[in-house]
């Protein structure tokens, strides 16, 4: 089977890293060979799967060898359970520097030092949470991740990134093979949530390919600084993984997304009661002049 | 052949924006324009400082040419950090003939291609830290340098380093000035904004440094010659003439300047602007600021050089305005005998130019002088005020071209058919080729100075050695030479 390279975008916080982790031990589990690159300054895709505080980066190693031209492939990558292939791209502290080059220079590294040219089934990618420039985009550029998966929830903020990631797949799919693979809903057990991002995936043009309940488990095993499967194999969260896992190695469904606009976003968050009816009177007044009011 | 008629110039104009396409074509047609001299405001018919057309080829520069290059560069006891990748400061570095005195290396660093060579990391986590260091490595190596300025290259303001913070920080630790300059590259549409911003830099990091230190000693008579670059010592030709009516020059901007000269500046009584385009920014602040008036004047060519003294001396007492009759009596002899030389060899001469902010309007006079006519001029990024200018120098139908394409001009010159083509090295070698004599006007070809009556002398020889060179009688390669000879038997001998 060739590589597949995935990708997994989603706003800030919603659970990419911990959702990475786990699906890619269910992945280990199954008998992929799997590699994680984090593209992120923050450096925490590979925690669980190494059992560090942060792994040593590809630019902090370069920073300190001279330049990335002195670095070894062997110098960045770190195997951790089941023989997950582990890098961090890295980057600058906030406030300075480029953190979109760090992952532009840290992936042409991967590349010329031949780092996917093993014998690897899968390489997820798992980027920071918006794409705010060029170097953020450069997973899904020709030639790196096909498939994009959307970790996303039941809330309004997690929804309307979403929607603006799908404009950003669709801008990359017509100029090279980027698709958008599905919608993973990470509940936060908000009202409806299945039903709500089902019907968002639909409008989307792509599915839920599936619903991750919440569990305490992830957070016992995150302690840890491991994943579930690794930690309780047997906890029921374990299996939610597992099923992750094998729907994405069975799964086909690559579309070009269709994006919704603000309206029709809004309309639906009415439709499943989590937007109230906007109600013009009370726009621009403080809680003061509400007082006033009643 | 007399040179082209309003109609004429026109019809040109239109032959030549036919090859473009409609886009183009409506675009560089409002660069193009025929010169008229009755007409008040140029931007009746000519635009400029517009940003270029992608696909042609111009001439232009960025912001950090204008900036390191132009304004900056020459202030001969700073040094000048390229701060960014390596390839701006290495391949420009000497590259303007800004002479100066002084021990480039102790206490003057003019040639010298100082750089914060970035590198990938220093691109991903700022380089920030690596400027601090390099400041402090600069005062260790070069301490007799009296300031440091940080010139900005394009990743600079892309990632977004705040090399304010650091030149503030360094300059405390130093006591000197460190002055950061957002020159990048990318900015505006050519070097022009890079004269404003590096005029803006000095506005707020250097030109107050003696407010309220009264230590100077001034005089009545106290100048600043403020932008000549003095290109093959052309600072130098003008100076000689300024001191000679009686004035003092305290300040030279910038070429073979100094950063206390700039600092002593606003204590003069009157600045002295030769290059308008990339110093009127500061020249109009120290009028705001400091109350100091400004005028333009013109040292090319023994006419404008009277006509100029007469200008400046006018502002000034009887002394001086005797003195300037004095000085233009006594070079007479010199430039009429120059010009008795010269013009029967030059005479009816024709010439293009196409030069940088100053020199397609500030030369015509020169050429004048000789005899000889300009028939096309242009700028690369000039602005509407420098073309109001510009019109009252030329004749009536004169041709005038913006940031000209490279195939424009090539046009123009085949058809016009100059006698002498002034303008810069990227063109120099394509119209030698067309056989058309050429001088670098940017650089003076390595020659120079042409200011001042020292330099009329010099600026006639050379056009004089360029328009009258025997090579250009032997273009032709010999096997061709045998048809032309069957027509012109004199010419088959040799």
């Amino acid at each position: 089977m060739a590589m597949r390279q995935c990708a997994i975008y989603g706003k800030g916080g919603i659970g990419k890293s911990t959702t990475t982790q786990n699906l890619v031990a269910g992945l280990a589990e199954l008998g992929k060979k799997v590699m994680i690159v984090g593209c992120d300054p923050k450096a925490d895709s590979t925690r669980l799967i190494l059992h560090a505080k942060a792994q040593e980066t590809i630019m902090h190693l370069a920073a300190d060898a001279g330049s990335v031209e002195d670095l070894e492939l062997e110098d960045v990558l770190r195997t951790g359970y089941a023989g997950i292939r582990c890098v961090e791209s890295g980057g600058p502290e906030p406030g300075v520097g480029c953190a979109g080059r760090g992952v532009i220079t840290a992936i042409n590294f991967l590349e010329e030092e031949g780092a996917y040219e093993e014998d690897l089934d899968f390489v997820f990618y798992d980027v920071l949470g918006d794409v705010v420039c060029g170097g953020f985009a450069m997973p899904i550029r020709e030639n790196k991740a096909q498939e994009i998966y959307i970790v996303v929830s039941g809330e309004m903020m997690a929804m309307y990134a979403a929607n603006n990631i799908s404009k950003g797949i669709v801008k990359y799919a017509s100029s090279g093979g980027v698709r958008l693979a599905g919608l993973i809903c990470n509940s936060r057990n908000t009202a409806r949530e299945d039903d709500l991002i089902n019907e968002l995936a639909r409008q989307l043009g792509t599915t839920m390919i599936h619903f991750v309940p919440r569990d305490n488990v992830v957070q016992r095993a995150e302690i840890r600084r491991m994943t579930v499967i690794e930690y309780d194999p047997k906890a029921k969260q374990a299996d939610e993984y597992r099923q992750l896992a094998r729907k994405i190695i069975d799964n086909t469904n690559f579309v070009i997304p269709t994006p919704i606009t603000m309206d029709q976003l809004e309309e639906l968050l009415m439709k499943f009661g989590i937007l109230e009816e906007e109600d013009e009177s009370i726009i621009g007044k403080s809680a003061a002049e509400e007082a006033v009011a009643a | 052949m007399a040179a082209m008629t309003r109609e004429e110039t026109q019809a040109l104009i239109q032959e030549v924006l036919e090859v473009y396409p409609d886009k183009a074509k409506k675009d560089r047609a409002k660069h193009l324009a025929v010169s008229d001299p009755a007409v008040e405001q140029s931007k009746k018919c000519i635009t400029s400082n517009r940003k270029s057309q992608p696909g042609v080829m111009t001439i232009r520069g960025c912001a950090y040419a204008g900036s390191k290059g132009v304004v900056w560069g020459p202030i001969k006891d700073m040094v000048h950090v390229s701060h960014g990748p390596v390839g701006c400061g290495q391949y420009s570095r000497a590259g303007r003939r800004n002479y100066y005195v002084g021990m480039t290396g102790v206490n003057t660093f003019g040639t010298m291609n100082f750089t914060s060579d970035f590198q990938e990391k220093d691109i991903v986590f700022g380089g920030d830290k690596k400027l601090d260091k390099l400041v402090t490595e600069i005062e260790t190596l070069f301490p007799l340098a009296k300031g440091i300025s940080v010139q900005s290259e394009c990743p600079i303001g892309l990632i977004g380093d705040d090399i304010e913070s650091v030149a503030k920080k360094k300059a405390k630790e130093l006591d000197k000035p460190v002055v950061p300059v957002r020159c990048e590259g990318f900015r505006g549409v050519s070097q022009s904004l890079g004269h404003h911003i590096a005029n803006d830099a000095i506005r707020d990091w250097v030109i107050q440094n003696r407010d309220g230190d009264e230590s100077f000693a001034t005089t009545p008579y106290d100048v600043a010659v403020i932008g000549d670059y003095n290109i093959g010592g052309d600072a130098w030709s003008s100076r000689i003439l300024l001191e000679e009516i009686g004035l003092r020059v305290v300040a030279q901007w910038s070429g073979d300047g100094t950063l206390s000269e700039m600092e002593l500046t606003p204590k003069v009584k009157l600045n002295l602007i030769h290059c308008y385009r990339s110093v009127n920014y500061i020249s109009r602040f120290m009028e705001e600021k400091y109350g100091i008036p400004w005028m333009e004047y013109n040292f090319f060519g023994p006419t404008k050089i009277a006509e100029s003294l007469r200008a400046i001396a006018a502002r000034f007492d009887e002394t001086i305005q005797a003195n300037a009759e004095q000085v233009i009596a006594k070079y007479q002899a010199q430039h009429e005998a120059i010009v008795a030389k010269y013009r029967p060899r030059l005479e009816g001469k024709k010439v293009m130019l196409y030069v940088g902010g100053l020199r397609p309007r500030h030369i015509v006079g020169a050429y004048e002088d000789l005899g000889m006519e300009v028939v096309g001029t242009g700028y690369e990024f000039a602005h509407n005020d420098d073309y109001d200018r510009t019109m009252k120098e030329l004749g009536n139908g004169t041709l005038l071209y913006d940031d000209v394409t490279g195939y424009e001009f090539e046009e123009f010159v085949k058809r016009v058919k100059p006698d002498l083509i002034g303008s810069g090295i990227k063109e120099k070698y394509i119209f030698q080729k067309m056989g058309v004599p050429f001088r670098q006007m940017h650089s003076w070809d390595y020659s120079g100075p042409y200011h001042g009556y020292d330099g009329f002398a010099i600026f006639a020889r050379d056009m004089d050695m360029t328009i009258n060179n025997p090579c250009w009688k032997k273009m032709q390669a010999p096997w061709m030479q045998d048809a032309v000879a069957a027509d012109q038997p004199q010419a088959a001998a040799g």
